[in-house]
């Protein structure tokens, strides 16, 4: 879902810069009061992870691809701030070093991909495990639907952009927009999932939730 | 050997399966080129491992691997960096 240049016109672009630009301030100072010396491999392993991850496009209907977002793990295990500023750098080195995704369009990766996935995830999450409790199958049902919500709302913000910067009219493109999220974020599901199925047998102490 | 370095071999091991990935256009680029906007995208102003393919090198799946794994290792390096730099220093010796 990486926007390229072009696709986006000023007013969006530098609206998107100025709100994410903020977000990622606020998030490094949430960091700075919460983060611990022991959070600081895991911060690195999970966003080496997630630009890996991120690698493996894997087929769905009608020759589309998808790939895994991220987010939803990052925000789950380590909380949504410090999963804005994980986010925010594997989007600022894909666009620096490999291409993938605008520089103009930065701002609106980060917005969609880092702040909406992160904050959407986090949050059906933690509706999920006060349904169905703290436990296995909570942590379960929050991460599969926490992750095909942040993929879908994440792919909805990224319309009303393109919409709104005149790519392509709000009624063609948000439903074409979402319509193949939602099959996306099936992957996007089940991946998370199977993440944080295997933190919970090896090391469920890693489960380090920052809540808001 | 700790979890995180257990957790980084198995994130560069993910990086040296990606010539696997399916060559498909995204959800994304799909939409744009269905919806006749893909045309509006240019391209990128500089280039470096433009598309996750490391230059100069002829087997595109060993481009792609060396791609992933030095894009791995790099990320994994600033955003451990970064986290040491911003991260509290109030109450180490609580931990």
């Amino acid at each position: 879902m990486h926007i390229p240049d072009g696709f986006l016109n000023v007013a969006t672009i530098a609206t998107t810069y100025a709100v994410s630009a903020g977000n990622v301030s606020y998030a490094v100072k949430e960091a700075n009061k919460k983060l611990k010396e022991k959070h600081v491999p895991l911060m690195g392993v999970m966003a080496a992870f997630i630009f890996a991850a991120q690698m493996l496009n894997f087929p769905i209907i009608g020759g589309t691809s998808g790939h895994l977002i991220g987010a939803a793990i990052a925000a789950i295990l380590l909380g949504p701030w410090a999963s804005v500023l994980i986010m925010s750098c594997v989007l600022i080195a894909q666009c620096l070093i490999f291409q993938d995704g605008g520089l103009l369009a930065l701002g609106a990766n980060i917005f969609n991909m880092g702040i909406v996935a992160s904050f959407s995830a986090y949050y059906i999450y933690r509706l999920a495990i006060s349904v169905f409790g703290e436990n296995r199958k909570g942590r379960l049902i929050g991460g599969f639907t926490g992750a095909w919500v942040s993929v879908v709302l994440a792919s909805i913000a990224c319309s009303i952009e393109l919409a709104v910067s005149g790519a392509s009219p709000m009624a063609v493109v948000l439903p074409a927009m979402a319509g193949i999220h939602a099959l996306i974020g099936i992957g996007e599901g089940l991946i998370t999932g199977a993440a944080l199925s295997l933190v919970l047998a090896t090391r469920a102490d890693l489960w380090q939730l920052q809540k808001v | 050997m700790k979890w995180w370095h257990f957790a980084l071999i198995v994130s560069l091991l993910v990086a040296v399966l990606s010539p696997l990935a399916s060559s498909s256009p995204d959800g994304l680029e799909k939409v744009a080129e269905n919806k006749g906007f893909l045309g509006m995208a240019h391209n990128a102003l500089f280039q470096v491992i433009a598309d996750y393919v490391f230059p100069g090198i002829k087997n595109e799946a060993v481009a792609t691997i060396l791609a992933g794994l030095l894009g791995t290792l790099v990320i994994f390096g600033v955003v451990y960096g970064l986290s040491w730099l911003i991260k509290s220093r109030r109450a180490e010796h609580t931990d």
